[in-house]
């Protein structure tokens, strides 16, 4: 089964972050920037099917800062090739993200493009299903398990509660990854540094799309108190519990 | 000229769910700028129907391969009424459903799109605001005149408002062919097994200050009236209280719950490796010096028991 | 039935694969006139005692560094001084040996990882099985193989990725300095030449009570009038841990990192807050830097040097009776007993007592060897938590507090003092801590 990895990097949530002078973008002056957790999950599953079907794993990402260890790291956990996009300019959210990489991914012959359910700067929608709707291809998200059937995969799609819907989809197809089957695994450093030494990453070229469909008016960060709010009774617990919605 | 509000209905095993009516009651609000509020009903039955009466219209789909919920067949049905009523907004849920219709409905007819929306509002442009970065930045996106697409996060409006009586006009809308490439095999209910604490929703977490595993039934009480499951510091887990599957911390698993009930607990940095990332903290404490009030987002200094009780009882009478 | 082998190999404990030969069985046998045929050569036949599969433990000793596993002849010197064993987990060098010999797998087996490098028997062991040798290269090995438990792989990523095994953000390393009370110089933000470069460590960093520990340093030192800096953000994980737990392409990256802060400033000598740091800095950084090392001392061992001056100020009086537990990499790993003695006797009105294991035969606190992060794992497997074992030693020697010098131990031993229901019966503080609260 040949196999795509679409992985995507985004502000690291470790951080505190912050919002520049013009208010409309995060302040980058400290940001660091980490792999999409969801996308860690979709290598993951996809490294399995790969050792299950004898497939071939190729993993897509934007040029950027720190990508070439993001790109090694995917090799030495099992992926065969790594494509580097350059010269893509600035994507504009996932919108303009999504029509570079389907771009990059329709010249690859794929079964099964594979990304992260969501991220969380995904404000302008999913990276999987716009990839799928550019290439016009069935997907589904929230996926946590695939397995190879009949002229496709079958796949399982969680919804709350733990309830599970089992799919069958046509490939080539489009998942987004919730869950990959076991935990995703350890590339030692080592072995990363090898990798590093006796391979090249491939690149090409991408395109941006002019795509920017909304225009961002504020970002703010939602106030919060240092500490703990202190709560006299239970009126008051309930009124939290029901502003946030859990009851 | 795009006019009116489609809110896309969601249901599961034959009941709506609240995002409908959150979704619905935050719609008839919007209404007076935005216009008559359509819900979307794909493969809904007449009960489901009645329900929605704070709607305007509702516009059933139906058809073959609709039965159940496949993202292609319902993603090709919305994108029909989309084109039959022009809505200047649809509202879609943040969902595991709603995320396979909205981006492809944005993508493939072109409108802009804002997720994780906690907020719309409709002046001469349509603007979102949607919760981003893991709840540490809001962002207010300006979508146009419309059409556009919101995705609305669950809990972001109160459900009661949608849930108005009324007498909605129908309308039947036809359901389109769908090419068949994906299909629905079969629902598959959650395992009897144990509960994995990683996937819930609601935790409520209890520490030492449970004192006995025979009080570990006061939280598993309160835990059934939040449809929550318990879970616990590393002490329970090592006395035998609780099962090491529920352990939460830096030698247990790592959660992130949208509400996570602190009990007993006093806060200790290996706790707290695990539950940090948690949307709503709440700590209940009888030493309000416990470290764990650095980290709640709420707190309460009580006595674990009483507080157990008293709300489990207030949520017993809220359902009445 | 003689084997060659190299003049430097120990008799190596293989013998027992090697059957014993069958002798040719022959009718009738007379020796010196008595005729001893019969059944007697069977028993030099084969017998199944002997035939070992030893694909597991040739694969264990094939791996360079982890040889002497093979040179053990099972005299179990090494059980008893074992704190594993000691606190239930059937284990020990004699132990891992024999199951190694009768077939079992040490890469899908808890023996790999129980190990705290405590280097008890090592002391003991008179075929020189070197743990400390052995575990770390068994456990690279095992890493690549991809059989490491989850808590491993968690910490590792936390510390490839931020520096850290908290996964915290490296910008928030410094925010324990705001609460010291006193200035503390951020080289990277001012990079004047100290005498001290102080390596504060991530435990003294990050978790709640490091915090107090390390102000509590900031403030000794700010009283000793020592001129101090620290890299701050700049710093990272020594990295010995996990060096030990089975990534030393990891630890390099840390040694790299940090040595080329250190090349940044200039100081007369590094102090580490930790046993573990100190010996990653002492014993393996000179790998890293063409064989030269920096200077680097234990802040025990730095603050012992200055009694003269900092007897003097300890004048308020701490009238408990405590003992001390020695770390493990500061005690046997490096043979620095005496000083952290030296600190706490000089605390006025102290009533010190050692604990029956102390100084050289010292017991593990269980957080050695990536022991920190494999808690859950070795619960699993032993009957109690080695700092359980110990709080309980501390308690029954009468001791109020248990003094420490290692910033694992704290959060260690304040665990332990609860999970062994002791709460309010042992208070655990760190030395420096001792020395803060009897400065005015
Ligand atoms: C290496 C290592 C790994 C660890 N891993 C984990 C881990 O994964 N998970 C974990 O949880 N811990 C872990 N720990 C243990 C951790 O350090 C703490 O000891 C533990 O979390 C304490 O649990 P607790 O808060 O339930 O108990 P305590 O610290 O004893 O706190 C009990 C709290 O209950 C309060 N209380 C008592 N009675 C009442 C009452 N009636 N009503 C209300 N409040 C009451 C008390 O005021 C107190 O604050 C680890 C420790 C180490 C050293
Ligand atoms: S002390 Fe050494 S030789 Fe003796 S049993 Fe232990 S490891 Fe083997
Ligand atoms: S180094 Fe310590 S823990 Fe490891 S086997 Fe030897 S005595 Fe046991």
């Amino acid at each position: 089964m040949k196999l795509v990895v679409l992985l995507k990097r985004l502000p690291d949530l470790v951080e505190d972050l912050e919002v520049d002078d013009s208010g409309k973008a995060l302040d980058t002056e400290f940001l660091k920037f980490t792999l999409n957790e969801f996308d860690d999950y979709a290598l993951e599953e996809a490294l399995l099917l790969k050792e299950a079907t004898d497939g071939e794993l190729t993993v897509i990402a934007l040029d950027g800062e720190d990508v070439d260890k993001m790109l090694y790291t995917a090799l030495a956990k099992g992926a065969d090739k790594a494509l580097k996009i350059e010269n893509a300019g600035e994507a504009s959210g996932n919108r303009g993200l999504a029509g570079i990489f389907a771009k990059v991914v329709s010249s690859l012959p794929h079964d099964l493009v594979l990304t992260g359910v969501q991220s969380a700067e995904d404000i302008d929608g999913q990276l999987a299903p716009m990839v799928a709707a550019i290439l016009d291809e069935p997907c589904v998200e929230v996926v946590t398990q695939v397995a190879t059937a009949d002229g496709g995969v079958s796949i399982h799609k969680e919804y709350s509660g733990g309830v599970v819907a089992e799919f069958e989809i046509d490939t080539p197809a489009v998942v987004g990854i919730q869950a990959s089957r076991q935990a995703p695994r350890y590339a030692p450093v080592s072995k990363v540094r090898q990798i590093q030494e006796s391979t090249t990453l491939e690149t090409v070229a991408g395109s941006a799309a002019d795509t920017s469909v909304f225009t961002v008016v504020q970002m703010t960060p939602p106030e919060t108190g240092g500490g703990a709010q202190m709560l006299g009774n239970i009126g008051e617990l309930i009124k939290v519990l029901e502003s946030k919605g859990v009851i | 000229m795009a006019d009116g509000i489609l809110v896309v209905a969601e249901h599961l095993g034959g009941k709506l769910s609240d995002i409908t009516f959150e979704m619905l009651g935050k719609a008839k609000a919007l209404s007076g700028a935005g216009g008559d509020v359509t819900v979307l009903l794909i493969a809904g039955d007449a009960s489901m129907a009645a329900e929605l009466g704070a709607a305007d219209t509702v516009a059933i789909v139906e058809g073959d391969g609709l039965a159940d919920f496949n993202p292609e067949s319902y993603g090709a049905a919305l994108g029909a009424a989309v084109e039959a009523k022009s809505p200047r907004l649809v509202m879609v849920g943040y969902t595991a459903m709603g995320m396979d219709l909205a981006s492809t409905l944005a993508v493939k007819r072109n409108l802009p799109h804002a997720t994780f929306c906690l907020d719309v509002a409709i002046g001469d442009s349509i603007t979102a605001t949607s919760q981003c970065y893991g709840g540490k930045i809001n962002v207010t996106t300006d979508l146009g005149a419309g059409p556009c697409v919101v995705s609305m996060l669950a809990g972001a409006a109160p459900a009661d408002a949608g849930r108005a009586e009324g007498t909605p006009s129908t309308e039947s809308l036809p359901a389109p062919a769908s090419a068949g490439k994906i299909r629905f095999k079969r629902l598959i209910e959650p395992e009897a097994g144990d509960v994995d604490i990683t996937a819930q929703e609601i935790l409520v977490a209890v520490g030492r200050g449970i004192g006995s595993k025979d009080d570990i039934e006061v939280a598993e009480d309160l835990a059934e009236e939040l449809d929550a499951a318990v879970a616990g510091s590393r002490p329970l887990i090592d006395a035998g209280w609780l099962p090491k599957t529920r352990q939460v911390g830096k030698s247990g698993l790592k959660v992130a719950p949208k509400l996570y009930l602190a009990l007993g607990i006093s806060g200790a940095p290996e706790h707290i490796e695990g539950m940090k990332s948690s949307a709503t903290i709440v700590a209940v404490n009888s030493d309000k010096q416990a470290p764990i009030f650095n980290f709640a987002h709420y707190g309460m200094v009580a006595d674990l028991f009483d507080v157990c009780e008293e709300l489990t009882e207030a949520l017993q009478e809220r359902k009445g | 039935m003689t084997e060659t082998k190299s003049s430097f190999a120990p008799l190596t404990a293989y013998s027992p694969r090697k059957k014993a030969q069958s002798f040719v069985q022959k009718d009738s046998v007379v020796i010196e006139g008595v005729d001893i045929s019969g059944q007697w050569n069977k028993m030099f036949d084969a017998r199944e005692i002997t035939s070992y599969d030893l694909t597991h433990m040739d694969k264990l000793t094939a791996i360079p560094g982890a040889e002497s596993m093979g040179w053990c002849y099972q005299c179990a010197q090494c059980i008893p001084a074992c704190p594993v064993d000691n606190a239930g987990g059937d284990y020990g060098p004699r132990k891992i040996f024999r199951r190694l010999q009768t077939g079992v797998d040490i890469f899908n087996h808890s023996d790999m990882w129980l190990c705290t490098s405590c280097q008890n028997c090592v002391r003991v062991c008179p075929k020189e099985v070197d743990m400390v040798q052995i575990m770390p290269a068994a456990r690279a090995a095992a890493v690549l193989e991809g059989n490491v438990p989850d808590e491993l792989v968690e910490m590792f990523q936390n510390v490839s990725e931020y520096g850290n095994p908290m996964g915290q953000s490296a910008r928030k390393r410094v925010k324990w300095t705001r609460g010291a009370g006193v200035d503390i110089r951020i080289l990277p933000k001012d990079a004047q030449p100290v005498d001290v470069l102080w390596f504060v460590g991530d435990y003294y960093a990050y978790h709640d009570r490091g915090n107090d520990a390390a102000q509590a340093m900031a403030r000794v030192f700010s009283r000793l009038e020592i001129d101090f800096g620290i890299l701050g953000a700049d710093e990272r994980c020594d990295g010995d841990s996990q060096r030990i737990a089975g990534e030393p392409g990891l630890f390099e990256e840390l040694a790299r990192h940090n040595i080329e802060q250190f090349e940044k400033y200039e100081f007369a000598k590094i102090v580490a807050s930790g046993p573990h740091a100190y010996n990653a800095i002492k014993n393996e950084y000179p790998k890293f830097n063409g064989g030269s090392g920096f200077p680097i001392e234990h802040y025990t061992q730095f603050l012992s040097q200055h009694l003269d001056r900092l007897t003097p100020l300890l004048t308020r009086p701490f009238a408990k009776k405590v003992t001390f537990h020695d770390p493990c990499y500061l005690g046997r790993h490096n043979g620095e007993y005496d000083a952290p003695r030296k600190l706490l006797q000089a605390v006025p009105g102290i009533e010190f007592g050692e604990m029956f294991r102390c100084k050289q035969q010292g017991y593990c606190c269980g957080g050695g060897g990536g022991g920190m992060w494999l808690d859950g794992f070795a619960a699993e497997h032993q009957t109690e938590r080695l700092s359980e074992n110990r709080v309980k030693e501390a308690i029954q020697v009468g001791a109020e507090v248990l003094a420490v010098c290692c910033p694992y131990e704290v959060s260690r031993f304040e665990d332990a003092v609860k999970s062994t229901d002791n709460d309010g019966k042992l208070e655990v503080l760190d030395i420096i801590e001792i020395l803060d609260q009897c400065m005015e």
